[in-house]
């Protein structure tokens, strides 16, 4: 503008702005390459140098120092140590609800574990026991597939013709008869229950010795019934029934005799009917088959 | 790097912003020094890196910071998370075993606490060291 007079930076000199930029960077620069110089050399001196002896001395002197900043920063700390806390809380839960779950399978898998060591066991004093049937072998099995529904009364299991398994064979537990080899692959065979349509096993009450058919019963109140008891024979509730193993010259049972079948739980009769109605409860649950053992001929030598 | 560290980058930070870059920068020598000689580590190593945050939190004080409210928060944040990198950086140059993943995942988490412990922190280093208040009118204007 004209008459105002403008002051000019005199040749050769920076401006203000420009010297205090320049000296700004000069200090940091310096700063900078003092302590590359001190890395470099407290890098190289380590631990047996002078410049760590010096160290050491600052340090003890510094001590007193130390421990006052540390009571300083002693309510800093555990204000970081209240927010670290809260920021690793909920990645903390994840972490807990995961062990948790892994633990909860893990006891679920023991108790399974538990649960088929005592059944097998007990497939093993049943097969050792006095009631094992004489002539046969017993050739334990797990039950891979079970009954998918009422129509479906078969399970599979996990023994078949490599373990000597034939079709006919009957398949038992320590509680009791299941049921028949209906087909045998290599490794595992199909096992028809007593509670099939098709099943029928001759049995016989062991207190009055009155034989008769157990077949699968009409109602829900028994599993099975025993057909064919004549009207003569006084059967109770409660009596224990086991398969008769009939053995003729031409022909013979499939199941070997004193095999427990069930309890009788209803017995009744009519003038129209021709035998006693006899209703038996089985003793197997056929709905929790875990394991069971294949009663294979024993082939004298 | 321990809270005693952060607290020290918190305090540099507040120096810086209130003082200006080569205060800062200073300040920020002379801690890391004083950081390095009482852990007996090596010397210099922290004086770089609170030099570089001393030195830009004061720039950023100087220039587009200058009174804003949240200034000490963001510049806090922002040198935590320069400093946690720059010393992953400096420890493998130095060839030291440092894991990044265990290096680098806490410094987010870290970098949000250092925004709020900063805020008491800046406010000591200005009744200490004097200066206006951020949104406080100033008392006179530089005319350059």
């Amino acid at each position: 503008m004209l008459g105002v007079s403008v002051r000019r930076p005199i040749a050769g000199q920076l401006p203000p702005r420009s010297t205090a930029a320049l000296r700004r960077r000069l200090v940091v620069g310096i700063l900078v390459l003092v302590s590359l110089v001190l890395v470099t050399v407290s890098f190289r001196d380590r631990d047996d140098g002078r410049l760590a002896g010096a160290q050491e001395a600052a340090a003890s002197g510094l001590r007193p120092f130390q421990v006052a900043v540390d009571r300083i920063a002693e309510p800093f700390r555990d204000a970081f140590a209240w927010a670290d806390s809260l920021l690793t809380a909920r990645s903390e839960t994840e972490t807990l609800r995961e062990e948790n779950t892994a633990l909860r399978q893990q006891v679920v898998r023991q108790q399974l574990a538990v649960r088929e060591n005592a059944r097998l066991r007990a497939l093993l004093e049943y097969r050792s026991g006095l009631t094992f049937p004489d002539g046969f072998d017993g050739v334990a099995a797990a039950v891979i597939s079970r009954p998918a529904g009422a129509f479906a009364q078969s399970i599979v299991v996990a023994a078949g013709g490599k373990d000597g398994v034939l079709v006919d064979d009957p398949v038992v537990t320590e509680q009791g008869l299941v049921g028949r080899v209906t087909r045998v692959g290599d490794r595992s065979a199909r096992v028809m229950l007593l509670t099939d349509d098709q099943s029928a096993v001759s049995g016989v009450d062991v207190r009055t010795a009155a034989s008769g058919i157990v077949r699968r019963g009409n109602g829900p109140r028994s599993a099975l019934r025993l057909d064919f008891v004549p009207k003569d024979q006084v059967l109770r509730v409660g009596d224990t029934v086991v398969t008769s193993g009939w053995r003729s010259p031409r022909l013979s049972s499939y199941y070997p005799r004193g095999i427990p079948i069930g309890e009788v739980t209803s017995v009744g009769r009519t003038d129209t009917d021709a035998y006693t109605q006899v209703l038996v409860n089985p003793f197997v649950d056929f709905t929790a088959l875990g394991s069971v053992l294949v009663l294979v001929r024993r082939v004298e030598p | 790097m321990g809270l005693e560290f952060d607290l020290l980058l918190l305090t540099i930070v507040g120096i810086a912003l209130l003082t200006g870059s080569v205060p800062g920068a200073i300040a920020g020598f002379f801690g890391g020094l004083a950081v390095d000689v009482m852990a007996l580590d090596t010397l210099g190593f922290t004086s770089i890196l609170l030099i570089l945050a001393g030195y830009w939190a004061g720039r950023y004080g100087e220039t587009t910071g200058r009174g804003r409210a949240y200034a000490a928060s963001l510049a806090a944040f922002a040198m935590t998370l320069l400093v946690g990198v720059a010393a992953l950086v400096l420890h493998y140059l130095l060839g030291d075993t440092v894991s990044a993943s265990a290096a680098l995942t806490p410094l987010l988490p870290s970098a949000l606490v250092a925004a709020l412990l900063v805020i008491p922190v800046h406010n000591i280093a200005r009744s200490v060291l004097g200066g206006r208040a951020p949104g406080q009118p100033p008392g006179q204007v530089e005319l350059v």
